[in-house]
């Protein structure tokens, strides 16, 4: 799993999001345990307590569980990491939109760009490119 | 529980103030920045609190007790610059920092050094500044203290060896125990710091959550500090 942080968030929040994001790609395995806090903590580069605070977090968005000795696994409930994923999913749409605002590319054209892009990737206009 | 307990502390050299009615307390668990320009007082805030100094007005305290014997065996300092003596192996500082401090693990030393590839056989006066540093460190981060003083531990070596540092500082964590590192490479040390305490002409400007100035501020502590301290 690869971190990276950015200036203008705190860092627990930044943890928060990552977390999910490994949640979702399978990087964490759902249902399966997670890594001890410390070695998170060092993984990410973080402190510790900062990384506890994170996962408090995931564990009262029921993404995460505690079992008393076992140490923390990641949810099995399929309903619930779909609901964390569209949210994932939202942000990053979100600032997509942002940022074809700031240049006033409007919502058709946007779109537009977006299906182009779509279809380059799946191949549907090989011959059409350029 | 409070490990570092300082009270209008006050330090001069001379005519020149280096502290002026420091106030701070630093608590158990907590990896804290000293963070300050040149010439701040960070280094002899440092010193006060491990005795190497005595202020001239208010107060140091390390666990309940003014520094002097019972708070030596409860600190680990690393100092600016190293300071092992040049004609020993890194097997012979092992065993210099084993016959000093009770708390001091020979196994964590020798598994850190082995870690690094230092050979126990090669004399610091053999070894690159670089090396020196992480052998200092590794003594340092060896025992079992409960407050560690690194002053400026990451001045001097490359980008990796920095990782290395800070990594051994976070696997090291203890909450028992509270780590000051002063340093002016915020942007590094940033993530692995609980709180910051910004200190400016001897006085504590600033002591919060490294997150909660990220909240508030919406900027890093790293960004914060080019504000504050703009020349």
């Amino acid at each position: 799993m690869k971190w990276s942080f950015s200036n203008d968030l705190p860092i627990y929040a930044q943890l928060i999001e990552q977390i999910k994001t490994g949640v979702a790609t399978g990087a964490f395995p759902r249902g399966e345990r997670l890594p001890s806090v410390r070695d998170l903590a060092m993984e990410a580069g973080v402190n510790p307590n900062t990384m506890q605070r994170a996962l408090a977090q995931l564990e009262s968005e029921g993404l995460v569980y505690s079992q008393r000795t076992a140490g923390r696994f990641v949810t099995g409930d399929e309903e619930r990491i779909g609901e964390m994923k569209r949210s994932l999913a939202h942000g990053h749409i979100r600032a997509f939109m942002a940022a074809m605002n700031s240049l006033s590319i409007d919502r058709e054209e946007a779109l537009a760009l977006l299906e182009a892009e779509y279809r380059k990737e799946t191949g549907e206009d090989e011959h059409s490119d350029m | 529980m409070n490990i570092l307990t300082c009270k209008d502390l006050t330090k001069k050299y001379g005519r020149k103030t280096a502290l002026d009615g420091a106030n701070l307390t630093i608590e158990s668990g907590h990896i804290v920045g000293l963070l300050g320009p040149n010439g701040s007082g960070k280094t002899t805030l440092i010193k006060l609190a491990n005795g190497l100094l005595t202020p001239d007005n208010g107060s140091v305290e390390v666990c309940g007790m003014r520094p002097g014997r019972e708070t030596h065996a409860l600190v680990s300092y690393l100092p600016e610059r190293a300071v092992l003596p040049l004609w020993m192996t890194a097997a012979q500082t092992v065993d210099f920092y084993a016959d000093f401090y009770t708390d001091f693990s020979r196994e964590a030393a020798q598994e850190m050094l082995a870690h690094l590839q230092i050979d126990p056989k090669q004399r610091i006066r053999q070894m690159s500044k670089g090396t020196r540093e992480k052998v200092q460190l590794i003594m340092v981060m060896s025992r079992r203290a409960k407050l560690y003083l690194l002053d400026e531990p990451i001045g001097g070596v490359d980008p990796a060896t920095r990782d290395y540092i800070l990594n051994t500082i976070i696997s090291h964590y203890n909450p028992e125990a509270a780590v000051l590192i002063s340093t002016h490479l915020i942007a590094d040390v940033e993530k692995i710091l609980d709180d910051v305490l910004l200190i400016r002409q001897g006085q504590v400007v600033m002591q919060a959550p490294v997150d909660r100035i990220r909240e508030e501020q919406g900027m890093s502590v790293d960004a914060l500090f080019r504000e504050v301290f703009k020349c």
